[in-house]
């Protein structure tokens, strides 16, 4: 095996408590001051990548993110967590990573042009969604755009001596097995929770990190390069039309007995 | 423009304006000298600047801006560092420590992580098996794991910046090849300073080093006392005087192996705190050790442990701010969780006011602390400093700890929480690397010379 390309992004840390950010208008959340993350799922397919690595000696794995300059932090972790190398496209400061304006199909539409850009990938990996916009297009569709087969919601990722994977899937009524051919495209895989436990970096290896090497690109010259539209891209496809806190809590009722919690339960129509 | 440059040319600017008559003490913040001294520079065209490293073509006033990072700004490695060891500690050494500390040991597991993670080679090279990191990153280390377990992070200051660093400092080729890819990988080290005579006195040190008739080895007779990590130990730092008669300085470090015939490690201390972290007399019964296992020159060991337990102080002050950090780790949700009267104990006025006054003075120890880390990575003497942030931050944690069990309340004074843990652990922070009452005299003489 020789290429994994692994797609990381870099969201608000899950920790963080997030708020609406009232000067966005309906649309945003607060980003300013806020910690940021690479995506938990991003990092569970950067451990995968690693391990397969690990496994396949000689194969490289490249971290790729698209947002502002900040993200060389988020690709930072992947090399010290084990990636040999990174691309960070670069985007303007006014132009939110979040899902308002980078939005899956711009994402998808760069990543395709960087799998060829790259040349002999076998594999790139993706976490199933992102943690902010929860959307898990990305994947699908750049697996639609190279005309490769793909498979989402890895829990466990077995490759084959003939370059195949055979990838068990979380679904909603179960685990299902899947085979991907070798094809001669890359294969896209998307990980879910339980696929690994990401490590943490070790000391000596945030050191090694530094040394490694990360191409920088802005996105008007990135997208230039892959022969794309900017305001293709950079136009999204679809609109945040509110974003807001979920109401507080309501308080619950305390009752006496089975009985009255049976009648209170068929009052509401719950309970035939 | 690195960290590095820009305060080391803050602090070459101070000096060239002293130089030039206009006074300004190295000690004093360089703010307004600075300031004065880069527009004098501009004028004057004098070189206060480096000629070896290059600046940015911009103007002088915007290079200022960039240079004023405040000192718990930290690099973004430094970040990934604290981040790293914060992680580490919360998932891997939380679920041990209250066993650990019961138990009065340190699991082998724990320690196998220290390694396998990279704590034990922190600022060791990595040529030599380390991961050549600097000793402000040290220090953030052993802040985060003193946050959860203050027992595992004396293991890990001690053999950082007392026993590696001064094998790196004053260790021949030979000896650093021989014993850092060790210290790094699988060897956990002691400073065998202290004996039962001899603490504070460390000169008035009874263990004897006498030379071979071929001069090819010493043996060493004597018996340290109060020796952490002992029990773990791999390798032993030992400073034996080789001529009482030249009193001090005779006094000469020795690397010597654990495993080396005649040396016994006695039954651990039973302690009020840092209870997992073994405290054991070390009896030296003709124990040889060869003249290569000799750090840096016959004679000098005295001034080798001077100035190693100097900056090992920062360590220990760092290892007093997560213990303080750790103790409002515990408190401060407790108190926005309880209720008493209808209101939480986090607003009342009272307590609002005991924790701000907490909070402060964990700040102010933090940045004294990481300050001094600055100078030392500069080379911008610190002695008076360290001194002052190691009395300071151990006057801190114990402030923190004790309040810490008071805002707490009943379950504050019960081994469900480590509380009362940190208020046991908290105390020996006055007492090791320099008792509290040396630091006031170390800091009180440089003062009053500074006046005179």
């Amino acid at each position: 095996m020789k290429k994994i390309l692994v797609p990381i992004k870099r969201v608000i840390d899950y920790a963080q408590k997030v708020r609406v950010d009232p000067s966005k208008g309906p649309q945003g959340v607060q980003l300013k001051n806020v910690k940021m993350s690479m995506n938990p799922f991003c990092e569970i397919a950067v451990e995968e990548a690693i391990q397969l690595k690990e496994q396949n000696k000689g194969a490289e794995v490249v971290a790729i993110s698209v947002g502002p300059k900040q993200c060389t932090e988020t690709i930072r972790t992947a090399l010290a967590m084990g990636a040999d190398r990174g691309i960070h496209v670069e985007t303007k400061p006014d132009v939110r990573g979040d899902y308002i304006d980078l939005q899956p199909w711009a994402i998808a539409s760069l990543l395709k042009g960087i799998v060829d850009r790259e040349d002999a990938v076998d594999l790139v990996l993706l976490g199933k969604q992102s943690i902010d916009s929860d959307c898990g297009q990305t994947g699908p569709l750049l697996a639609g755009l190279l005309n490769a087969p793909q498979a989402t919601f890895a829990a466990n990722i077995e490759r084959g001596d003939d370059g195949s994977f055979t990838v068990e899937r979380e679904t909603d009524t179960g685990t299902e097995t899947i085979k991907l051919n070798a094809s001669g495209k890359p294969a896209v895989i998307t990980c879910d929770l339980r696929l690994n436990t990401p490590r943490y970096p070790t000391m000596p290896n945030i050191m090694k990190a530094k040394k490694k090497p990360v191409e920088t690109i802005s996105l008007e010259d990135m997208v230039k390069e892959l022969g794309l539209d900017l305001d293709e891209v950079l136009t999204p496809k679809h609109e945040v039309v509110e974003v807001y806190e979920p109401p507080p809590r309501k308080e619950g009722e305390t009752v006496g007995s089975i009985d009255e919690l049976l009648g209170k339960l068929k009052e509401k129509g719950l309970v035939a | 423009m690195s960290l590095a440059y820009c305060r080391a040319t803050a602090h070459h600017v101070a000096r060239s304006l002293q130089r030039s008559g206009i006074s300004s003490s190295t000690s004093s913040p360089f703010c307004k000298a600075a300031r004065q001294n880069i527009q004098f520079a501009a004028i004057s065209g004098s070189r206060t600047l480096s000629a070896s490293v290059t600046y940015p073509d911009e103007s002088m006033e915007h290079s200022y801006e960039q240079r004023r990072l405040p000192v718990t700004q930290f690099t973004e490695d430094e970040e990934m560092i604290r981040d790293a060891a914060r992680h580490w500690a919360n998932e891997e050494l939380r679920p041990l420590v209250r066993d650990m500390d019961n138990e009065g040991k340190t699991r082998p597991e724990v320690i196998q992580g220290l390694f396998d993670h990279g704590f034990m080679g922190m600022e060791i090279p990595e040529e030599y098996g380390g991961s050549g990191m600097n000793f402000t990153s040290a220090c953030l280390v052993v802040e985060e794991l003193s946050r959860v377990d203050p027992s595992v992070s004396i293991l890990v200051d001690i053999h950082n910046t007392l026993t590696n660093n001064a094998v790196r400092f004053w260790g021949s080729e030979e000896l650093k090849k021989k014993w850092l890819p060790r210290l790094a990988s699988d060897a956990v080290s002691s400073f065998a300073l202290s004996e039962a005579g001899s603490g504070t006195d460390a000169f008035a040190m009874k263990t004897t080093a006498t030379e071979s008739p071929d001069g090819s080895y010493y043996t060493l007779n004597g018996e340290k006392l109060w020796i952490s990590n002992s029990r773990e130990a791999g390798v032993f730092l030992v400073f034996a005087n080789v001529n009482p008669t030249l009193r001090h300085k005779g006094i000469t470090a020795f690397m010597v192996d654990a495993n080396t015939e005649g040396l016994h490690v006695g039954k651990a201390e039973k302690k009020l705190g840092l209870r997992a972290s073994s405290t054991c007399p070390v009896v030296l019964d003709d124990v040889k050790v060869d003249t290569v296992d000799i750090l840096g020159e016959v004679g000098l060991g005295y001034k080798y442990c001077i100035n190693i337990l100097n900056e090992g102080r920062i360590g220990i002050a760092s290892q007093q701010i997560g213990i303080a950090k750790g103790c409002m780790d515990i408190a401060m949700p407790y108190l926005n969780d309880r209720s008493q009267f209808g209101t939480k104990l986090a607003d009342f006025q009272g307590m609002e006011h005991q924790y701000a006054q907490i909070a402060t003075e964990i700040h102010a120890a933090e940045i004294m602390t990481y300050n001094t880390c600055r100078m030392k990575e500069n080379d911008i003497p610190f002695v008076k400093e360290a001194s002052m942030a190691k009395l300071y931050s151990s006057q801190v944690a114990e402030k923190a700890a004790s309040k810490s069990i008071e805002w707490l309340g009943g379950i504050g004074f019960t081994q469900d929480l480590l509380a009362e843990k940190f208020f046991r652990d908290c105390k020996v922070g006055s007492i090791y690397e320099g008792t509290s009452n040396i630091q006031l005299q170390t800091i009180a003489k440089r003062i009053k010379d500074e006046y005179r």
